[in-house]
Formats: C-alpha cells, sequence, structure tokens
C-alpha cells in the first residue's frame, strides 16, 4: 500500500523559493489534504509527487519506492511512477471517445482485451455515465466531465490518488455533489490521497488530515477539527473559517486581557504571561443576547447578512468591530442592541510577537 | 534510505552525473531542444560564419588578379573591391541604388494598394467580398516574377532581338525601352505582387481592432477622421511596420523580376548582381554583397522595432475576426467594387490570359487567331521550332524538372511540418528556459537573409565536404534543405501556435497514467496540431514550387526544376515554353492552395473543445 514521504523538499523557479524545506507524510489509505491561498507551493508540492516537477533538494519515497533523491541521484519519471492525477482542467482528450479516453492507458499495459473492456463498463457504472462510452468530451457538461477524469483513475485502480483542485471549475451546486462523489471514490479505491484545493470547506469536510500551507511552509498540520479550533498560529486562525475569526489585540493587566472597549477575561496560564497577546475568537462562539444582562459587553448591531441557516452580524462595542454568526433567519434593525459574552473555552490566544497560539504551547 | 543531508553532491559525483543524465531522459523537450539548436546552428550560423571567412581570405579564384596572394590568408582584397575600385561603381554602388530606388517605390505603391484594398474589405461594405478576399491573395501564391513573364509578352519591343509583344502586334509601335525593361516596369510588377503581403497583414490586424475602440472615441467626441488617426492607425502601427519591413526584405532579395526585366538593359539590382558575380566566379564579390544585403536587412528589422517599440509581436495573418462596424459607401459602392474588379482583372486574369495566349501562338509575336497552335503543350518536337524542343507532356527535361518540383515541394513541406513541430514542441514545453529562448531565435533567424543572400551562403559552404557532411553542391539535398531553413521561421511559428493550445495538462495527464514519450506524441500531441501543421506543411508546399530567388545559384541541370526550367527559357527567348510551364505551375499552385483554403476552413469550424 501506498505511503507517501517527502523529506527535505526545496524548489525554486529562478531566484523565488516556492517550497522551502518540506517535510510530510501520508499514511497509507490516508485522505490528506493540502489547503493555502494561491502561490503558497501546494500545487508545486502535488507535481513533485507525480513528477511533473523535479525538487531542487530532498527525497521523495512513494510505498517502497525511492521516486526522487537528489542526494542519490533518482528520478524516476511520473510515467514509472503508477499513481492517478486529477487536473483542475480534467485534461480529457478531446480527440478520442470517453471510451478512448479510459483505455489509452489501459492498452499501454499487459491486460486483456475482455479485462479492460470490464474495467471500462465498471468505471463508467461507478460514475454514472453508463451509455456514454462513445461520447466525446465536447458533448459532455463540466460535471459529466469532471466524472470522466474519475472513471480513467478509476480503471487504472491506482494506489495513490492524487487531485489538484478538481472541483474549481464546477459551479456551488455541482461541487457539492462532486465532493461527495470524490469521498466515495476514495473509500473504494482505498488509495492514499492527496487533495489540493484553496477552497477551506472542501478541506474541512473531504479530509483525514489537513496540511495549511503559506509561503511554502506549513504552517500547521492536524485534523480538520484541530485546525478548526485550534489553529497554531494567526495565519491558520484567519485563513480558516467564514466569516473570520475575530482578532482582539491587547494587554494583559489584573488578570483580563484590556482592548480599549473590550475586555477579555483569561485564563490564568495565559495571564502569567504577561506583556501583550492577541486573542481570537469565532464568530458563532459569541454567546448573545438579545435582552441586558449584567457583566455583559453592550453592543449595536451595524450590518446584518441572513445566509439563511445563520445570519452574520456586525456589532460594534464602543469602537470595536466584532462579527456574529446566530443560527437563524435574524432581520433586526441596524442600530438593536445586544449583549455579547466570551465564551472562555472558545478562545485562543497568541503571541504578539511569534503570532504563535499560546495555549497549544501551554498545553 | 533517505539521508539526513540532502545537499546537492559534487557536480562531477557519480551521483550527479547519472542524475542528470535521467533528468535528461526524462525531458524529451530538451533533448529535442538540443539537437534542433545543434542542427540549426550548423545549417544557419556556420554557413553565416563561413561566407564572413571567405570574404576576408584570400580565396584559389582571387590568384588571377593577385598572383602573390596566398590562399586562406586574411585580406581586404574583397572589400577593396566592392567598395573603393573603379569597379565598385557597376559592382556595388549602381546595385546598391537601384535596389533602395525599387525597395522604396515597390513598398510605397504596394502598401497603399494594401492598405487600401483592406480598409475596403474590412471597414465598408463592399459587394463581393468572399470571392474577392479569396482572389486578392492570389498573387501572393504566385511566383513572383509570373507577372513580369506577362508584361514581357505585352510590351517586350526589339531591344534584345527575338519576338515582340502584343503591343507592338496591335499597334505597330514599339514600346519605348523605360516601358519594357528597367526600373519602371520593375516596380510595377512587383508592387502588384507584393501588394499582398501588406493586405494580409494589414486586413488582419484591421479585422483584429475593436469597433468599440473607435465608438469609445466617438462618444467622446472625436471626428471620424480624429478616430482614424487617434485610435485606428496607431492599433495598425505594429501590422504596417511589419509589412514594410517583410516587403522591403523581400524585394531586396527577390531575383526573377530584376533578372526577366533588368538585365536585358544591364540594370543591375544586389540579387542579379550577386548572381553575375557568382556566374563570373568572382564569389568573394558575391559573398561581400550578400553581406551588405544581410547587414540591410537586419537593419531595417532593427529601425522598424525601434520605431514600432516594444511592441514588437507580429500581428497575426489569421485573426480571428469578429462582427464589427462597416461604413456605408453609399453612391461610391459600385465604383469601388468595379475598381476591385478591374484590379482583380488586372493582376490576376489578364497575367493568366497573356500567358496562355503565348503559349498558344506557333510564330512568336503573331497573335492572330490563325497563328494558334497546341503545338507548345502536345507537340513532339520539331527542328524547326524553338531549337527542336518538344511541347510540355512530351518534353523529357520538363517532366522531369515537374518531377523535381513536386519532389522539392514534398520534402520541404514533410521536413518542414517535422522540424516546426518538434521546435514548436520543444520551445512551448521548455518555456522561460534559456535553451527555449535560443531555439526561437535561431528558428527565426532565416528571416534575415535575403533569399538570394542565403543561396550564396550555401554555395559557400557546401561547395565542399565538411566533416561528415559531403559536398553538397548541385545536389538536390542541398534545394531541400535550403527551402526548409527559408521556410524554417514561418513553420516554426505555425509549430510553436499548434502546441500552445494543447495545454499541458493533456499531455502531463498521459505521463502520469504511464503513457510514454512517442505514444504520447502519435496519440495526443500530433493528432491535435494537425490542421495548423498540415495547412503549414501545403503553404511550404506552394512556396518551394515557385522558389526562384532561393534556389537560382544552386540548380544545376542535375537538379532541375520547374521555376529554374522557366528562367532558362525565358534567358533563351522561348517565351512559349516559358509561358506553358509557367501556366502549368500557376495551376498546380492554385489546385493546392483551394485545398488549404478547405482545409483551413473546416480546421476553423471544427476546432475541438478543450476545456
Amino acid at each position: 500500500m501506498g505511503q507517501i514521504r517527502l523529506d527535505g523538499i526545496v524548489k525554486s523557479y529562478g531566484k523565488e523559493v516556492v517550497v522551502k524545506n518540506l517535510d510530510l507524510t501520508v499514511q497509507p489509505g490516508e485522505f490528506l489534504t493540502i489547503l493555502g491561498p494561491s502561490g503558497c507551493g501546494k500545487t508545486t508540492t502535488l507535481r513533485m509527487i507525480a513528477g511533473l516537477e523535479e525538487p531542487d533538494q530532498g527525497n521523495i519515497q512513494l510505498g517502497e519506492r525511492v521516486v526522487f533523491s537528489r542526494a542519490d541521484g533518482v528520478v524516476i519519471p511520473p510515467e514509472a511512477r503508477r499513481l492517478g492525477l486529477i487536473f483542475q482542467s480534467y485534461a480529457l482528450w478531446p480527440h478520442m471517445t470517453v471510451a478512448k479516453n479510459i483505455t489509452l492507458a489501459l492498452k499501454e499495459q499487459n491486460i486483456s482485451k475482455a479485462d479492460i473492456a470490464r474495467r471500462l463498463e465498471n468505471a463508467l457504472e461507478m460514475v454514472q455515465l453508463t451509455g456514454y462510452a462513445g461520447r466525446y468530451p465536447s458533448e459532455l457538461s463540466g460535471g459529466q466531465q469532471q466524472r470522466v477524469a474519475v472513471a480513467r483513475l478509476i480503471a487504472l485502480r491506482p494506489s495513490i490518488l492524487l487531485m489538484d483542485e478538481p472541483l474549481s471549475n464546477l459551479d456551488a451546486k455541482l461541487r457539492t455533489e462532486m465532493r461527495a462523489s470524490l469521498k466515495r471514490l476514495h473509500r473504494d479505491l482505498e488509495a492514499t490521497t492527496v487533495y489540493v484545493t484553496h477552497d477551506q470547506i472542501e478541506a474541512l469536510t473531504l479530509s483525514d488530515r489537513v496540511i495549511i500551507m503559506n509561503d511554502g511552509r506549513i504552517m500547521q498540520e492536524g485534523s480538520p477539527y484541530d485546525i478548526y479550533h485550534h489553529p497554531a498560529n494567526i495565519f491558520v486562525a484567519e485563513f480558516i473559517g467564514d466569516p473570520g475569526i475575530n482578532l482582539f489585540n491587547g494587554t494583559i493587566a489584573n488578570g483580563v486581557l484590556d482592548c480599549g472597549a473590550v475586555s477579555i477575561p483569561l485564563p490564568d496560564a495565559i495571564a502569567r504571561h504577561g506583556g501583550d497577546l492577541i486573542a481570537g475568537i469565532r464568530p458563532e462562539k459569541m454567546h448573545v443576547s438579545e435582552t441586558a444582562k449584567d457583566g455583559w459587553l453592550k453592543a449595536r448591531t451595524e450590518i446584518l447578512q441572513p445566509t439563511g441557516a445563520n445570519t452574520i452580524v456586525e456589532v460594534k462595542v464602543g469602537d470595536t468591530p466584532i462579527t456574529l454568526m446566530q443560527p437563524g433567519f435574524m432581520t433586526l434593525p441596524a442600530g438593536t442592541e445586544l449583549w455579547l459574552q466570551f465564551d472562555p473555552e472558545s478562545l485562543s490566544f497568541f503571541d504578539t510577537d511569534t503570532q504563535e497560539n499560546l495555549r497549544n504551547k501551554v498545553g | 534510505m533517505a539521508m539526513a543531508d540532502s545537499g546537492k553532491p559534487a557536480f562531477w559525483s557519480l551521483q550527479n552525473i547519472s542524475y542528470q543524465a535521467y533528468r535528461l531522459k526524462n525531458r524529451p523537450e530538451l533533448i529535442i531542444g538540443l539537437l534542433a539548436l545543434g542542427f540549426l546552428s550548423f545549417v544557419v550560423l556556420v554557413p553565416l560564419l563561413q561566407i564572413i571567412k571567405d570574404a576576408f581570405t584570400f580565396q584559389s579564384y582571387d590568384l588571377a588578379y593577385n598572383p602573390d596572394g596566398v590562399v586562406g590568408e586574411f585580406t581586404l582584397f574583397h572589400l577593396d573591391r566592392v567598395f573603393n575600385q573603379p569597379i565598385s561603381a557597376a559592382l556595388f554602388y549602381k546595385p546598391l541604388v537601384n535596389s533602395l530606388k525599387m525597395g522604396f517605390f515597390v513598398t510605397v505603391i504596394a502598401l497603399t494598394v494594401g492598405f487600401s484594398l483592406a480598409w475596403l474589405m474590412v471597414r465598408t461594405n463592399v459587394h463581393f467580398k468572399g470571392v474577392f478576399g479569396a482572389m486578392l491573395v492570389f498573387p501572393y501564391m504566385m511566383p513572383s516574377w509570373v507577372m513580369a513573364i506577362a508584361w514581357l509578352s505585352l510590351f517586350k519591343n526589339d531591344r534584345v532581338g527575338g519576338s515582340e509583344g502584343l503591343l507592338t502586334y496591335w499597334t505597330g509601335t514599339q514600346a519605348p525601352d523605360w516601358v519594357a525593361y528597367g526600373l519602371f516596369p520593375i516596380v510595377i510588377t512587383l508592387a502588384l505582387h507584393y501588394y499582398a503581403y501588406a493586405y494580409l497583414l494589414i486586413s488582419g490586424a484591421l479585422a483584429t481592432v475593436d469597433s468599440e475602440l473607435e465608438e469609445a472615441g466617438a462618444t467622446s467626441g472625436m471626428g471620424k477622421w480624429k478616430r482614424i488617426r487617434v485610435i485606428t492607425m496607431p492599433l495598425l502601427m505594429p501590422a504596417i511596420g511589419s509589412a514594410i519591413v517583410l516587403t522591403f526584405i523581400r524585394i531586396l532579395g527577390t531575383f526573377g523580376t530584376p533578372a526577366l526585366l533588368g538585365l536585358p538593359v544591364r540594370f543591375f539590382t544586389f540579387s542579379t548582381q550577386i548572381y553575375a558575380s557568382i556566374n563570373a566566379r568572382n564569389q568573394g564579390d558575391a559573398f561581400v554583397l550578400a553581406l551588405v544585403l544581410i547587414v540591410l536587412a537586419i537593419s531595417f528589422i532593427w529601425i522598424n522595432s525601434r520605431i514600432i517599440g516594444v511592441r514588437k509581436s507580429y500581428v497575426t495573418m489569421t485573426g480571428k475576426g469578429f462582427r464589427k462596424h462597416e461604413s456605408d459607401l453609399g453612391k461610391l459602392r459600385w465604383p469601388a467594387t468595379v475598381f476591385v474588379i478591374l484590379f482583380l482583372c488586372m493582376t490576376v486574369a489578364l497575367p493568366l490570359i497573356l500567358l496562355l495566349w503565348e503559349s498558344l501562338t506557333l510564330i512568336p509575336g503573331d497573335y492572330s487567331l490563325s497563328n494558334l497552335t497546341t503545338y507548345f503543350w502536345v507537340g513532339q518536337g520539331n527542328v524547326n521550332l524553338a531549337y527542336g524542343e518538344p511541347g510540355v507532356i512530351h518534353n523529357k527535361g520538363i517532366m522531369g524538372a515537374l518531377i523535381n518540383s513536386i519532389k522539392l515541394g514534398f520534402a520541404a513541406a514533410l521536413f518542414n511540418g517535422v522540424l516546426g513541430l518538434l521546435v514548436g514542441y520543444a520551445v512551448v514545453r521548455g518555456r522561460g528556459k534559456r535553451l527555449s529562448q535560443w531555439l526561437e531565435a535561431i528558428a527565426f533567424a532565416p528571416y534575415i537573409f535575403p533569399s538570394i543572400a542565403l543561396g550564396a551562403i550555401y554555395i559557400g559552404m557546401f561547395s565542399t565536404s565538411i566533416g561528415p557532411v559531403p559536398a553538397l553542391y548541385g545536389t538536390f539535398t542541398i534545394l531541400i534543405l535550403i527551402t526548409v531553413i527559408k521556410n524554417l521561421p514561418f513553420t516554426s511559428r505555425t509549430g510553436i501556435a499548434a502546441i500552445l493550445q494543447i495545454h499541458q495538462s493533456l499531455e502531463e495527464a498521459a505521463r502520469v497514467q504511464g503513457i510514454g514519450w512517442f505514444r504520447r506524441m502519435f496519440r495526443i500531441i500530433i493528432p491535435l496540431s494537425m490542421s495548423g501543421v498540415v495547412a503549414g506543411m501545403l503553404l511550404t508546399f506552394i512556396t518551394a514550387m515557385r522558389e526562384l530567388s532561393l534556389i537560382i545559384l544552386l540548380i544545376s541541370p542535375g537538379n532541375m526544376v520547374l521555376t529554374g526550367l522557366i528562367f532558362g527559357y525565358q534567358e533563351q527567348d522561348m517565351a512559349q515554353h516559358s509561358s506553358a510551364v509557367t501556366l502549368m505551375l500557376v495551376l498546380i499552385i492554385i489546385i493546392i492552395s483551394v485545398i488549404v483554403r478547405v482545409m483551413s476552413r473546416s480546421a476553423g469550424v471544427g476546432r475541438l473543445n478543450t476545456t
């Protein structure tokens, strides 16, 4: 089975270093997502695993096989790495029928004709495209083209699956459907999967484990739950979550974080830290009351954005803006008074200088 | 196994060498690029260096003038002869002035005509656009000297002896020398050929100027002429600039027309002087003249790029049109249409009719109906007529040359197609690398060699064997080689464009699925780039068939082609034969160009959706 291991990978284009000393291990059968803003090096990393780009330094191991080692002088070309890759553009060959697209690579291997036909049928069935074998890609919708690309992989049965933003060309509704079918594909093939995206919803919904990259480095790796609830640093905290996390710059004084109009209660371990801090809380974690409560912060609503199931509420406490997310479809007029309370359990604290999460360190 | 220190091993270490070898093996575009670069350096740069060397050293043929000279020793003798001796006036200065005059007048007329026609066709509602569009580019497909042969049929006088032209037959008067020969007819006939380049480039550019840009000008209160001056013309400048340069360089290198219409009155241009010098065994003079010609061509390209500025990309000839505003000509609509029809009669119909008529006259110069004969097409040969030379279909020389021409066309098209595709592949897939830039530059280099100069270069290079390459002078191979090289700027561009439209991921998807390079080429790259490459190959076929200036210095009885044969007949004043063979050549070219049009149209409609 396919474990993927990257050691000390460095890659640069000219003077610009796009991947900086990356170490990464993907366990057999795991679904790992590399998430990050565009230009963070995630696609380059994926292409290096596939062999389409060459690292400047480091080693790459697929299963038991070293496929790249700068030090040992090993470069296995992509055609010999035996893995599956789904491209953002699907990369279907426009001059071949669906059947040809799926079977071209199979004919390269020593597979009997009957077996190829069986695999083709099976793959089409799995993506619900039975009967489309004779069509050309240009005669299919975007979603169907995507499914042909998936079927092409299914037929090859790779033990390692790489996906490069496979859903970004689809419209929102199809994307939700395809997400489910990609998850099914991963389960059915039992393949080790590396999925690259800039879409956090895809990362959170699909993955066993998420790696957040920025500027060629790993910012955090962990389960979707950890990434969301325990961001390792301010970059991750801000990158994950929509609407974004509320951050407060303040100074520790008398056991609380003094941020001007807002003061935030601190656990003892944090309070001992002393000096300046940044506190963060997700919009849906704030306690909100429409009636006055003692010791709660008084806020005024500014803008409401009901999204159906939830409502995003922007309020101000004094001059400090805070974003809230409340369940239900709210229709309060602007300027309505609300009372807020921080949930101590949901707060994250970051060092102002290093931007690292203090709580993760403290334990 | 995985090493803790992943630093780079020393350059000469075994690991590093095997690593670099592996890398190279995994990068077919690198291997192709290196091979192509090596080959092109050999056939483009080496010859250039060779004639520079020959121009500055004593050659054995110089010993007649310089008994003391040592062959191979450095000398300024050739330069001195060309620039600084009494003979220089005839050898260099007169041809220079003549070439520049010819270039200037032809360019001005061709550009004016081409621009006017482009404007009429793209921007007005002139009638019969479809037919006109096909007919206007017709001269572009023809050899440039067809018009000169037709001109002689009309205006030939008794200056060189032999028969006289249609004008004399009808009116009984002789055309004056300045009408029959020299600068005037050369300029007129070349302009009526080269307007097509300007027309193609400018109409292509006009079609991509979005009317919305002009409408934006109109809404901000600009008048019609101001819009043209401030908006349209600046957008057309790159196309006009390259039309000027293209026309000028081609005219400097053109041989057929100045030879046919200039030599009888000893009107020499650079190209005919190079030809004369080579024939007189003064190759050194020819090399110096060829170098001057190349320097001139490079200067024009440089000046053009300086004036036009950074937008040095040449406008594509097949700009995809979109719906645009056509101004209503009103009362002038029919007069404009009639003007185009008359123009086409003059440039397309008249020359062909004259050629046909000439080929059917028994006694040259007698254009009466009773003198018509099919002898020069189907005759068996008669000692009293045209030195006993048989008619076209029984003529071994003509049929041999026809087969050679077709062979040359096929070979050039095939090699150009393959080379263009490979260069395109290496350039596009290696984008951003230095190798890719070098390759693109060197594939474009033959563009700066005027045809006749490239021919002179090849004489210099391939008259003796170079290493494993045998002497190629007088062989058929050298004709193929020079044609392929001269067409390379065009075909490599076609190849680059064809590969560019195949998204990289289409090939990468195949790579990852374990499909090797050859299978990728044959199953994916070639099928997807076929339509563009084949259209380019057919155009190369036409170019190769009609070429004279490029190969005139290299042909001999052993590798004779149709164009060379026609020139020979014309020199021997065998007007019927030359007309008949020219007509045959024109017919072949028409058939192929119809195929090209049909093919590129169906390729345009059936463009596959790749996203």
